[in-house]
């Protein structure tokens, strides 16, 4: 079977308030590596397992949250055809073109706003450096990572008023597949929130409904297993890090996951665990009376700096 | 070690220049003082400085606009005490504490 369309999150692009601090915790904490610097004084990080040139983009600014996400499509010509798409489709505004080159290593990009009021990209090129192992006869794992070591930038989550129409977006213009869903208990056709999924992950991105437009839940990189989740834990906790809560298990996803700060607070997540998403796979609702089990399997109440606190 | 008065709960506590306020008020262990991000960057932690001097760390402008720094608004978890402080909770924190104080009695 070939995936085919937007392959898989290419880059989040964070804002932090002071960089230096912020380039320590992804690097020495989390345990990505760093790339490359540009002129505007950008720094590039990639997990290690990813073979392209960069997964997260840090620009220091006033304040805090996401710039953007991107997209790897399969091909130009898919890149061509989604644009005209996503352009002609009434479900996204600020439509523009980002000149290759920009992001170091880095085709043109086609950049849009979604409903949620969130920036997005799609790009068909980005220079591989390679997964810090060869390509014949590797190890399983290379040596010297520090931190964390999370394999990849896996997913966000985003806040946004628009539910609806960024769902529309992503499913009929994009391709992507509900692997998930939070319905309202005394109306299961109003969504609260979605789970989105291009590939055979549980999900790419996720969106909640609130009443806001452009904010940032978090970034998630993902671990191997629930012995890793553990010793991110113990890393919090040995580097001081801002812990927001786990380690525990989300019911939607089944994932295995602690969540933390950066310095800047921005939350980041890492993850192991989940299921293998198909595109026949059902969906699978959870109904807002559930929503403390839904996301914190194990407490099984709803947690308020969890859902309040976003960048 | 400074003193430092919360005035909306009556609250005191003693923080250390090199402590942020939000930590301070953490190790009140109070439920409904909301703690968030801890890095000046989800706003949650909004107080007004009433009296005392302090220093601050860079906090998101989308939180606490430069007009507002002047006024006093500040981020707690971005703030230093260098004197003796009296603030007060505002915005989200505040309205957090005036829940959860209904319920609990204040310690006298």
């Amino acid at each position: 079977m070939a995936m085919t369309g937007v392959l898989r999150p290419s880059h989040v692009a964070l804002r932090v308030l002071d960089l230096e601090p912020a380039v320590r915790h992804y690097t020495d904490v989390l345990g990505l590596l760093e790339t490359g610097r540009d002129k505007q004084g950008r720094v590039y990080l990639k997990a290690w397992d990813e073979h392209d040139h960069h997964s997260v983009v840090l620009r220091e600014a006033d304040a805090a949250g996401m710039d953007y996400m991107g997209w790897r499509v399969d091909s130009i010509q898919t890149l061509k055809d989604l644009s005209k798409k996503v352009k002609e489709s009434g479900l996204a505004t600020d439509c523009c073109w980002i000149p290759a080159g920009e992001h170091l290593e880095t085709g043109e990009r086609f950049r849009f706003t979604t409903t949620t009021g969130h920036t997005m990209e799609l790009l068909a090129e980005k220079n591989k450096v390679g997964n810090c192992l060869p390509l014949v006869n590797p190890d399983p794992w290379p040596d010297d990572l520090k931190g964390m070591g999370p394999s990849r930038f896996d997913h966000c989550l985003l806040y946004g008023d628009d539910l609806d129409g960024v769902v529309k977006l992503f499913t009929e213009v994009l391709g992507f597949d509900i692997t998930e869903q939070v319905v309202a208990e005394d109306n299961h056709d109003f969504r609260i929130s979605v789970f989105l999924s291009c590939s055979t992950k549980p999900h790419d991105v996720a969106f909640i409904r609130q009443p806001m437009k452009g904010a940032f839940h978090h970034a998630s990189f993902i671990l191997d297993n629930w012995g890793e989740v553990l010793r991110a834990a113990d890393i919090i906790s040995k580097k001081k890090v801002s812990l927001d809560l786990g380690p525990t298990r989300h019911g939607i996803t089944r994932g295995e996951t602690i969540y933390f700060f950066d310095p800047s607070g921005n939350r980041n997540e890492v993850f192991a665990g989940g299921y293998i998403h198909y595109p026949d796979k059902p969906i699978i609702t959870w109904t807002s009376d559930d929503l403390g089990r839904a996301i914190f399997y194990h407490d099984r109440k709803l947690n308020e700096n969890f859902l309040g606190v976003f960048t | 070690m400074h003193r430092v008065a919360i005035q909306n709960t009556k609250e005191e506590y003693t923080c250390g220049s090199e402590d942020n306020l939000l930590k301070g008020m953490e190790q009140l262990n109070r439920k409904g003082i909301p703690v968030g991000c801890r890095g000046g960057g989800c706003g949650v932690c909004r107080v007004r400085i009433e009296s005392g001097e302090y220093r601050t760390l860079k906090m998101s402008r989308q939180h606490v606009t430069a007009e507002e720094q002047a006024q006093g608004v500040v981020l707690a978890c971005r703030c230093f005490p260098l004197t003796d402080l009296e603030l007060s909770a505002i915005g989200k924190m505040e309205k957090c504490i005036a829940k959860h104080f209904a319920k609990q009695p204040m310690h006298t």
